[in-house]
């Protein structure tokens, strides 16, 4: 069983860490790969990417955002719990070569996301320049992790509660015109994704996203992650997570996610009530 | 003289269609002792039973009928056994018209013998009333297999293994065992609890079974031999929804059949929000394609409280390819069937919901490739109708997550895997494959023969060599 072997609560107790005992997976996981996580027989399949690996240990590490009620559950659980299903690695990890000077930006849990490729893009001999954004200073996470992953890093935040005072994209933009970019990766909420996809695509610099489509199975063989790319549907559990940027549908992906909102919203009261 | 008064057919009691077309229990009632005694004396006790020749897995049929007829239902479920492993769910899901049925010589001049009927009857009677013994392992041969899929072929390759005394892992992807037959048969038409009393019959006759191991992502076939495994079976089915590629296909309300029957079956969605996954409960629902699985998908529709259910398809009735039976129940439970019918395009508002759909009308033409009529178009017929709920059911492709992973593996131009149909050798040695990854979507006694047939190659290769 899954064990849970370490927990920690960030960004207010909004967003919780789990280390989790996988031997098998830790050993295999790159990336941009996620598991599918179930708290229970009851739960939903929740998918969330792994932040970081430790192969010796055999432990990964999850980050997630607490929104809905798999995963109100998934923050019930504590240390020396068992998830009731845990599979992995899933997913096309990211390509990792050295392209030169890459931009890594990232929002929300996003961030957790970004981790490994930063760090493994940085490992690969890349230049990475870092941004970082989050409402507020005290919403922010993994910001010295992220700082040892990176050459440089930037961090924004919408209130002024530290750096940059404004969104990711300003500084972004303003990277991009005093330098010459290979590559950028953003990773966070999708109108965060969107926005940036736009910028770069002014600047013509290759840029990928993780998407975060609703999942099912995670194999490929339900659909529910469909995606547009393009011309083409992608399934983002196996085609992806990361697509390029310029080619994504966004607003489709936008609603599609809010495909389940009474659902979701139904769920969590009950939830919630039965737990008070 | 006064002629002998045929006795006839048994007639299956069944959940009254106005009340069952709403819950998701079980259809057949199934026959009562007495019942099954009577039907069983209409079997001619044939020397040369054609019956058996349109089983695929060769079931003694008269044998087990005879057992029935005298009382001995114990006797029969265990001669049922001698040569198919999941008589319970057979019983209730083989094609039979198209099978065993069809071919029963009392069929001839009126109605066949209820062999489906009498099978379920068999099985289900042991399940409730018998010991609950598993049959008798051999010696152990220190030899170890790893099954990748748990369906009904992986089900049959793992029994027979272990009956010869091999050790048996079986690795399953999703979080319980059964493969379609948790995940896309529905309820109420293959109960849960009987699949799971078979997966508990294997691991008490041993086999080892590790769910939530996707084989070529969590471990590759590579990595199993590397890991000391001897030889591997992969019975890991069709698992790749197709799509019709029309505009508005990702409009809120569509779903591939393998994602509404698994959020419904596996993750219990009818049950929401006792269980977590939500399902969309459409109220005009449309689902295209003819098959078990559109059938599956109209009917679980139904009971998820649809105000209509529609099932479009593009030939006509004679064509379509669900069990007869089946179409009956879902007419009974008053789904409509728009025939002759194609969609061209999906419409949805401002959030991405659906709200409708563009169809065109055809005509038959001549016949095609599968020597059915070709559907073709009336240029000009495009109509409209409303719907919030569209199920896609128009077959699956093979899934190349694992086939891809597995190099030296050959596949046809499908992707399915090129499998030697009478031993299921594939063209890695030590590497078997059957059922549905090898022949495409076809059935579960299929999916069972191929690994019948692969257990016995396999088990001469662990005893003799490749
Ligand atoms: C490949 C992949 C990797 C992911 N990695 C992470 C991660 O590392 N950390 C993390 O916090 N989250 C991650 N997510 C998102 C995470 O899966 C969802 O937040 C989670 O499923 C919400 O479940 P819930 O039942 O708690 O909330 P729900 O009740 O399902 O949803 C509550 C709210 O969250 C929104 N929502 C639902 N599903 C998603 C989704 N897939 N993505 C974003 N918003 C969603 C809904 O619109 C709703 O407003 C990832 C998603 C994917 C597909
Ligand atoms: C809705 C529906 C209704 C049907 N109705 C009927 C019917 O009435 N009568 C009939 O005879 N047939 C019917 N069929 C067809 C029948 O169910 C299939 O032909 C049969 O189940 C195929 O068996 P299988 O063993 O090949 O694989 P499956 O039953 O498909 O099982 C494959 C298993 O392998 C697992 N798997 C896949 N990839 C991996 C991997 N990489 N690693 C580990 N595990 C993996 C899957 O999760 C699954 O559990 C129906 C099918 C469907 C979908
Ligand atoms: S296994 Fe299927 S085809 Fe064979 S006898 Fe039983 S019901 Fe008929
Ligand atoms: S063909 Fe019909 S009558 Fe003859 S043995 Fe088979 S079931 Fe009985
Ligand atoms: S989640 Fe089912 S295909 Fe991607």
């Amino acid at each position: 069983m899954p064990k849970i072997v370490n927990r920690e609560e960030m960004a207010q107790g909004t967003i919780i860490l789990n280390e989790i005992k996988a031997t098998r997976i830790s050993q295999k996981a790159k990336p941009g790969q996620f598991v599918i996580l179930q708290a229970d027989e009851t739960g939903e399949r929740i998918p969330l990417t792994m932040a970081d690996t430790n192969p010796e240990k055999g432990t990964i590490t999850i980050i997630y955002m607490v929104v809905g009620k798999s995963t109100a559950k998934f923050k019930e659980l504590k240390v020396g719990d068992d998830y009731y299903a845990l599979i992995g690695p899933l997913g096309t990890p990211t390509h990792i070569e050295n392209v030169g000077k890459v931009i890594c930006v990232g929002g929300g849990t996003g961030i957790a996301v970004l981790h490994p490729i930063t760090k493994a893009l940085k490992e690969a001999g890349n230049d990475v320049t870092t941004i970082l954004g989050s409402r507020s200073y005290d919403l922010l996470i993994m910001e010295e992790e992220m700082k040892a992953a990176s050459t440089k890093l930037h961090i924004c935040t919408d209130d002024g509660s530290k750096g940059h005072h404004g969104f990711v994209t300003d500084v972004l933009k303003e990277t991009l015109e005093n330098n010459d970019i290979d590559l950028v990766v953003a990773i966070g909420p999708i109108p965060m994704m969107k926005f940036c996809s736009l910028i770069t695509k002014d600047f013509n610099v290759k840029t990928l996203v993780s998407l975060n489509p609703i999942m099912v199975d995670g194999t490929g063989m339900c659909g529910c992650c469909r995606v547009s790319i393009g011309n083409d549907t992608k399934f983002a559990c196996v085609d992806g997570p990361e697509f390029d940027a310029h080619k994504v549908d966004f607003d489709e992906l936008g609603k599609r996610l809010a495909s389940y909102l009474d659902e979701e919203k139904q769920s969590l009261e009950a939830y919630e009530k039965s737990i008070a | 003289m006064s002629k002998k008064i045929k006795t006839p057919r048994a007639k299956m009691p069944e959940q009254d269609p106005d009340a069952r077309r709403r819950n998701f229990e079980e259809v057949p009632l199934g026959l009562t002792e007495e019942m099954a005694m009577i039907e069983a004396s209409r079997c001619l006790q044939c020397k040369k039973p054609l019956c058996v020749d349109g089983c695929p897995v060769s079931v003694k049929i008269p044998e087990f009928i005879k057992l029935i007829s005298e009382k001995d239902f114990s006797g029969a479920a265990k001669k049922l056994w001698e040569t198919n492993a999941l008589p319970a769910v057979c019983g209730r899901v083989c094609p039979q018209e198209d099978q065993c049925e069809g071919k029963c010589i009392v069929g001839k001049k009126g109605e066949p013998v209820a062999i489906g009927y009498l099978e379920k009857f068999a099985a289900d009677w042991e399940r409730e009333n018998g010991s609950g013994e598993v049959p008798k392992v051999a010696k152990k041969t220190g030899k170890k297999i790893g099954v990748v899929g748990s369906g009904p072929s992986a089900i049959t390759v793992a029994g027979d293994l272990l009956l010869k005394g091999h050790d048996v892992t079986i690795f399953e992807a999703f979080h319980k065992p059964g493969g379609v037959l948790v995940y896309g048969i529905p309820e109420f038409r293959l109960p849960k609890a009987i699949v799971a009393s078979e997966i508990a019959g294997l691991e008490k006759m041993g086999a080892n079974i590790e769910c939530n191991t996707v084989v070529g992502a969590s471990v590759s076939v590579d990595e199993l031999f590397e890991e000391g495994y001897d030889a591997v079976y992969i019975g890991v089915g069709a698992g790749l929804p197709r799509f019709m590629n029309l505009e508005g296909e990702n409009f809120i309300g569509i779903y591939s059949a393998n994602e509404y029957l698994t959020r419904t079956n596996l993750m219990k969605g009818y049950l929401f929000p006792e269980y977590d996954t939500p399902i969309a409960r459409g109220k005009n629902v449309v689902v295209l394609g003819a098959g078990n699985v559109a059938m599956d998908s109209a009917r679980t529709a139904m009971r998820l409280g649809a105000d209509s259910v529609k099932v479009v398809y593009r030939r006509s009735r004679d064509e379509m390819p669900a069990r007869n039976e089946e179409l009956h129940h879902a007419e009974e439970e008053k789904i409509e069937f728009v025939l002759l019918t194609n969609p061209t395009k999906f419409y949805g508002d401002e959030n991405g919901r659906l709200t409708g759909m563009e169809c065109l009308k055809m005509e038959l033409g001549e016949p095609d490739d599968s020597g059915r009529r070709r559907p073709v178009p009336i240029e000009g017929s495009e109509f409209d109708f409303d719907c919030d709920l569209v199920v896609v059911s128009v077959g699956s492709n093979a899934n190349p997550l694992l086939t891809s992973s597995t190099p030296g593996l050959e596949l046809n131009r499908w992707g399915n895997i090129a499998a030697d149909p009478a031993t299921g050798k594939t063209s890695r040695k030590g590497v078997w494959a059957g059922g549905d990854i090898v022949t495409g979507a076809a059935t579960v006694i299929l999916a069972m023969g191929a690994g019948r047939d692969a257990a016995t190659s396999m088990h001469d290769y662990l005893t003799l060599g490749w």
